[in-house]
């Protein structure tokens, strides 16, 4: 099942009225993260964003294995979500993947769609609301925030892929038993889940030491100057 | 462009294939991918035909057979389903050099098969004749929206960013005696991750700056402002059209 591994699907995995199904979902999800983006985004962030999508990009070109025979990469969802925000992050998301399968023939141009559903959209929606929800935690201590930067990229994955399921659900092949794709793709990815927590655990952790400013979920987290007494 | 700027996959030339508009180009491969996506899988002549479409467009664009098939190997993963779909499929079953397949199985080998790989050459083609620059002007005169472009044209800047950003990190390593093996470099640039995103942002940021007081509005100047002529369009098409009546004919016969 190296196909859904991968996570980008090729051309012909689902049937056209699902890929223009997904397209639409897509577009649709991407009218509201630009308009959210927008107000996000000024002369300082929007070169976060970009950077934040090429390090994706240049990430997603290492692929660590995770069992034998089979290797996962970055889907970046969480990561984009952390440091830049939920709006700008699903763009970042998108634009990777909409350029490697304009630049490199990764992943399928009808399968766009679905793509981008699962993995800039769910992913990263899923990951920055776990986020949110941990924000408490992150914003206490430095460990705090590489633990919830982990839990929310590990999340982020297992999601994503059950998009896919749903997808293949609707316009996948029906010689594929459902039951049995479902349970490989979303074992596979509590596997690769891992790996994309680690790198996003310690991107973050990195960032949020030397700029926490570059945080977009410690925003306002900032604690005032302490100045101590000389015992 | 200097070389520095271009991608991977592209093929300098001036063919017509190179000289037709972006983004006519993205509207045609789009079209021309849904067509076959759309084509019923047991239509093997419909196939052939895109495929003769394709090689017609390679022979005009003067790029050769041999690199399309180098370089069509990104999809070999995808391969290795399909034959397997064959033993593993449902249904009837039939003989085929003796061995039992499932005729089902076969059929939807075929189909990720076929579909993935003609997929996978009309993006190529894209690819090999429109440049990384040319590519963004298009999805610009398509109307995508201008924060996107943005992110997008930056995103290619910083990707050059960061990997001069990892190989400066990876001489200074060696330089304080790092050995780096094959598999042990993988453990040292990941430690290095975040390092590496810090650095890049910082370089980045003064990037960006000096692109803001030389006058970078965001937006990438188009320069090619004319508006191309209707037969840009129908040229651009020609190809997406054999696509399109291809597939008609499939779905009336």
């Amino acid at each position: 099942m190296t196909t859904s591994v991968a996570m980008h699907m090729s051309d012909g995995l689902l049937n056209a009225p699902t890929s223009i199904l997904f397209g639409a979902v897509a577009v649709l999800g991407l009218v509201f993260a630009t308009i959210g983006a927008r107000r996000d985004l000024d002369d300082r962030t929007a070169p976060m964003a970009g950077l934040v999508a090429a390090f994706i990009f240049a990430v997603q070109m290492l692929n660590f294995p995770v069992l034998p025979g089979v290797s996962g990469h970055l889907l970046g969802g969480a990561l984009a979500a952390i440091l830049v925000g939920p709006w700008a992050g699903a763009l970042c998301v998108t634009i990777v993947l909409v350029l490697q399968a304009l630049l490199f023939a990764d992943g399928g141009l009808t399968a766009l769609g679905a793509n981008i559903t699962n993995m800039a959209l769910i992913g990263t929606a899923s990951g920055y609301l776990i986020a949110v929800v941990l924000r408490k935690l992150a914003t206490r201590t430095r460990f705090g925030l590489v633990a919830v930067a982990f839990v929310a990229a590990f999340c982020n994955t297992v999601i994503a892929s059950l998009g896919f399921v749903l997808e293949f659900a609707i316009g996948g092949d029906p010689a594929f038993a459902l039951g049995g794709v479902a349970a490989t793709v979303i074992g596979v990815h509590c596997l690769i889940g891992i790996g994309e927590g680690v790198i996003t655990a310690l991107t973050v952790g990195a960032v949020g030491a030397v700029r926490p400013d570059l945080v977009h979920l410690l925003r306002g987290a900032a604690r005032p100057l302490v100045i101590k007494e000389a015992s | 462009m200097g070389a520095g700027h271009s991608h991977l996959l592209y093929r300098a030339g001036d063919s017509p294939v190179h000289r037709i508009a972006p983004h006519v180009k993205i509207v045609a491969a789009l079209a021309m991918v849904l067509c076959v996506v759309a084509t019923p899988r047991s239509e093997f002549g419909a196939f052939a035909a895109y495929l003769i479409v394709l090689i017609a467009v390679w022979s005009v664009a003067g790029v050769p057979l041999r690199w399309f098939a180098a370089r069509a190997v990104i999809e070999i993963p995808f391969v290795v389903l399909a034959v397997l779909l064959p033993f593993v499929g449902g249904g009837r079953r039939t003989d085929f050099l003796g061995l039992p397949v499932s005729v089902e199985g076969s059929l939807a080998g075929w189909n990720i098969l076929v579909k993935g790989t003609l997929g996978v050459l009309v993006s190529l083609t894209m690819a090999a004749t429109t440049s990384q620059r040319d590519l963004l002007a298009g999805l610009q005169r398509l109307r995508v929206p201008s924060l996107f472009v943005t992110i997008a044209t930056l995103m290619m800047r910083y990707v050059e960013v960061i990997v001069e950003e990892a190989r400066r990190m990876r001489i200074a390593r060696i330089s304080r005696g790092h050995d780096p093996r094959f598999l042990w470099q993988f453990g040292a640039t990941a430690r290095g991750i975040g390092t590496l995103f810090i650095r890049s942002y910082e370089r980045g940021e003064r990037v960006h700056i000096a692109m803001l007081s030389r006058g970078w509005s965001g937006v990438l100047p188009d320069v090619n402002q004319t508006r191309p002529a209707p037969g840009v369009w129908v040229a651009g098409l020609v190809p997406a059209a054999a696509f399109a009546v291809t597939l008609a004919v499939s779905l009336w016969m």
